[in-house]
């Protein structure tokens, strides 16, 4: 998807003002935020397990060539093809071709953000393939024309009145007429929309939430079951993964697994793990004809080195967006880009470009709930600060809080400057807000004024009250 | 008094000896928080005094990405508290500024960043090191309120702030604690963030208020003048009577004015 992400600030403000996004978000909030905790809260060896996670992926990621390469290898064997690309638009030829090599007209595709990264389905649209998202969530908002506005519930911003709106109006013509409410009703609608597309799809499309070196196989998790159909039914089966995915073993997959599913949806367990590790064989009873599997950098080798290598253990569980309080507020479109919340503050500046994306490291308090809540322990503030210091330092930061900053600072560093400036507003603003106590409006101070008092000052500031209590003691 | 640490008041070398990091706010605005933050130390058997040449920790260079700015204020920081035994600051944002951040701004092995760390070891949040530290376990305040308590994300996060304040506060006769939804949550102050995206602020500021009021409580406490100042300006521009203290102004018994009333 094309990044709109410099449009930060009016898409946050469109969002601050949707009335549904924010019933959608404070439903989803504390579904997300206290089925978490339960889920964490009944397994005392979490943090231990959460410590070992976060050091498989360590360890993976110093050693990602010789992982990716056994991978590569594996898979071969079997009769996969693994693909390298470097860029969105490597991968997304790489699977056209894979389409047109097919001959293939309709595509069924599963849950994948790297899709969405390298913009799969605007290419496949374009190149005259019918793409059909199968995960409930995705098959909404592509209904809808929409981004994900979440990694794991791509439609979460919408409401059930909003979706039964949609399928009333989208599903006519597969001859379903009445409006449907509840959440069985419009679940069974898509499902008898989607049967009749897995049935005749050519190439199923999937993400993969690792890709395991010891046996070549890619792994999804979901809880529709969708991803299996997706997989097993087209003649061809191709997999999107960034190469940060890998993980060494099946062991190593089913620990992270654990740490993953109570972070994601607060489950022990998803409800359908499915590996993928090759073509049908003969005696299959089903499977694909063909499978490739398109290995995406797009950016991650280049943070392999750098100081944002540990951004590259995210396993996409959206922890740090459901407990985001900017999140909440703004929605997951104000974003711009495929990733939303303090990972996409992160991931969007490094992958689309900082001029960019400019505002959403800075559109931020650094209260660092993310990081609290992080199973991979990644420094999400940490990483907010340092892009907020390559801005400042590749001169992106508006010339007036630059201006602003350089001033304030020029003072801090001369303590008699400092004080002899500080206390003089502080005397000017301690007698303009002397009768009320707090001032209602302050020239160039709108951003607080607007739509708080100030609390006024004392007058005398700690420092020249301190300096006479001292001389009275002598 | 009770919390006074068992010493005779004039071997003051037994004592230990703190620098007060007064902080920014607390210097321009409200001075009561300092005044009330020495009180507690010295109620507890320490040594206060306030280096003359300190400003601001620097935070606002810091996480507005001028991290020369930031370490050029740190050297003078660390210069001007190095000879306490411990520097304490009325705020878990500006103790985590020293404690987490300053070593951080120097490359390790720099002669800066042993003596950052050295500092950092010693700087701790003001409630925190009464109770933990100092061992402190009640004080001898009353203040009549039914009060709830925000926890500011630093002190929470970086300097392990919660119990302790509580705790302290549980001590003070005439007061009762009943806690909001969500204490932990952000109230949407962030330093500079708040007059940056004042629309994102005001909606996370909205949603604390929300959470203060259904507790009923007629006074909101907390550890850090920044969220306090956030939250008070709010309540008092959207005509809500909650009054607005520093934690430390009530463990000292000097609260009078809340923040952002007028003089009575
Ligand atoms: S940054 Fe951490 S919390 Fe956020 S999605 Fe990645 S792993 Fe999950």
């Amino acid at each position: 998807m094309k990044s709109a992400a410099h449009d930060f600030p009016s898409r946050a403000r469109a969002g601050l003002q949707n009335p549904d996004l924010v019933r959608a978000m404070a439903r989803a909030r504390t579904g997300f935020i206290d089925k978490r905790r339960a889920a964490v809260d009944a397994l005392p060896e979490y943090p231990q397990l959460r410590r070992i996670a976060r050091e498989i992926k360590e360890h993976t990621l110093q050693h990602l060539d010789y992982y990716l390469e056994r991978f590569e290898a594996r898979v071969r064997e079997h009769g996969g093809h693994v693909h390298w690309a470097s860029t969105p638009a490597e991968a997304q030829a790489i699977v056209l071709d894979v389409c047109r090599a097919a001959g293939a007209k309709r595509i069924t595709k599963g849950k994948s953000m790297v899709g969405e990264e390298i913009a799969l389905n605007e290419a496949l649209e374009a190149a005259g393939f019918e793409p059909i998202e199968t995960d409930l969530g995705e098959y909404i908002i592509q209904l809808a024309n929409e981004p994900p506005s979440h990694i794991i519930a791509p439609a979460i911003h919408k409401t059930r009145d909003q979706i039964a709106d949609l399928f009333h109006a989208r599903h006519a013509q597969y001859g379903l007429h009445e409006r449907r409410t509840e959440p069985t009703a419009l679940v069974g609608e898509a499902r008898t929309v989607l049967r009749e597309k897995f049935q005749t799809a050519d190439v199923g499309i999937t993400g993969a939430n690792f890709l395991v070196a010891e046996t070549g196989s890619s792994v999804i998790v979901t809880n529709e079951g969708n991803g299996d159909l997706t997989n097993t039914l087209p003649r061809v089966h191709v997999v999107t993964a960034g190469i940060e995915k890998v993980v060494p073993t099946l062991e190593d997959m089913s620990t992270i697994l654990r740490v993953l599913a109570r972070n994601a949806t607060g489950q022990e367990a998803s409800a359908y793990t499915t590996l993928s590790s090759g073509p049908r064989r003969a005696g299959d009873l089903d499977g694909p004809g063909e499978y490739h599997v398109v290995l995406l950098d797009n950016g991650r080798s280049q943070m392999l080195g750098n100081e944002f290598h540990e951004m590259l253990r995210c396993i996409r569980c959206g922890a740090c967006m459901n407990h985001c309080p900017v999140y909440h507020a703004v929605g997951g479109h104000a974003y711009g880009w495929v990733y939303v919340g303090p990972m996409g503050s992160v991931l969007t500046p490094l992958m689309v470009g900082l001029d960019e994306a400019r505002d959403l490291p800075n559109a931020c308090t650094l209260n660092g709930r993310c990081r609290e809540v992080c199973p991979m322990e990644i420094p999400l503030s940490d990483m907010i600060r340092k892009l907020r210091e390559r801005e400042f330092d590749e001169r992106l930061t508006p010339p007036r809080t630059r201006l602003g900053l350089r001033a304030w600072a020029f003072a801090a560093r001369r303590p008699a400057l400092y004080r002899f400036v500080t206390s003089l507003a502080m005397r000017v603003l301690g007698l303009l807000g002397r009768r009320r106590g707090r001032l209602r409006r302050l020239p160039l101070a709108g951003g607080w004024t607007g739509t708080r008092d100030l609390p006024a000052p004392a007058g005398e500031t700690f420092m020249a009250a301190w300096a006479k209590r001292r001389v009275e003691k002598r | 008094m009770p919390n006074r640490v068992r010493q005779s008041p004039d071997d003051a070398t037994a004592r230990p000896r703190v620098g007060l990091l007064v902080t920014c706010l607390v210097d321009l605005f409200r001075p009561a928080v300092g005044f009330a933050a020495v009180r507690l130390l010295e109620d507890a058997g320490c040594v206060v005094d306030v280096p003359a040449v300190q400003t601001c920790c620097g935070q606002p260079a810091y996480n507005g990405g001028d991290s020369g700015n930031a370490r050029a204020i740190a050297k003078r920081t660390i210069e001007a508290f190095e000879p306490f035994d411990y520097v304490v600051a009325p705020s878990g944002s500006c103790a985590g500024m020293l404690r987490e951040h300053y070593p951080r701004l120097f490359p390790t092995g720099a002669g800066w960043h042993g003596r950052a760390q050295a500092l950092a070891e010693r700087t701790h949040e003001l409630v925190s090191f009464l109770a933990d530290v100092l061992g402190v376990r009640e004080v001898a305040a009353r203040f009549e309120a039914d009060a709830t308590y925000h926890d500011s994300c630093s002190g929470l996060r970086e300097m392990g702030v919660r119990g302790q304040p509580r705790r302290l506060l549980a001590s003070v006769g005439g007061l009762t604690v009943a806690e909001m939804r969500d204490s932990d949550a952000c109230c949407g102050f962030g330093g500079t963030f708040c007059v940056k995206y004042p629309e994102i602020s005001t909606r996370l500021v909205d949603e604390k208020c929300a959470k203060i009021l259904a507790t009923g409580a007629g006074v909101l406490l907390g550890g850090d003048l920044g969220c306090l100042m956030n939250i008070a300006g709010r309540l008092a521009r959207e005509s809500h009577p909650v009054r607005v203290f520093h934690v430390a102004e009530v463990l000292a018994g000097t609260a009078g004015r809340g923040i952002g009333e007028r003089g009575r």
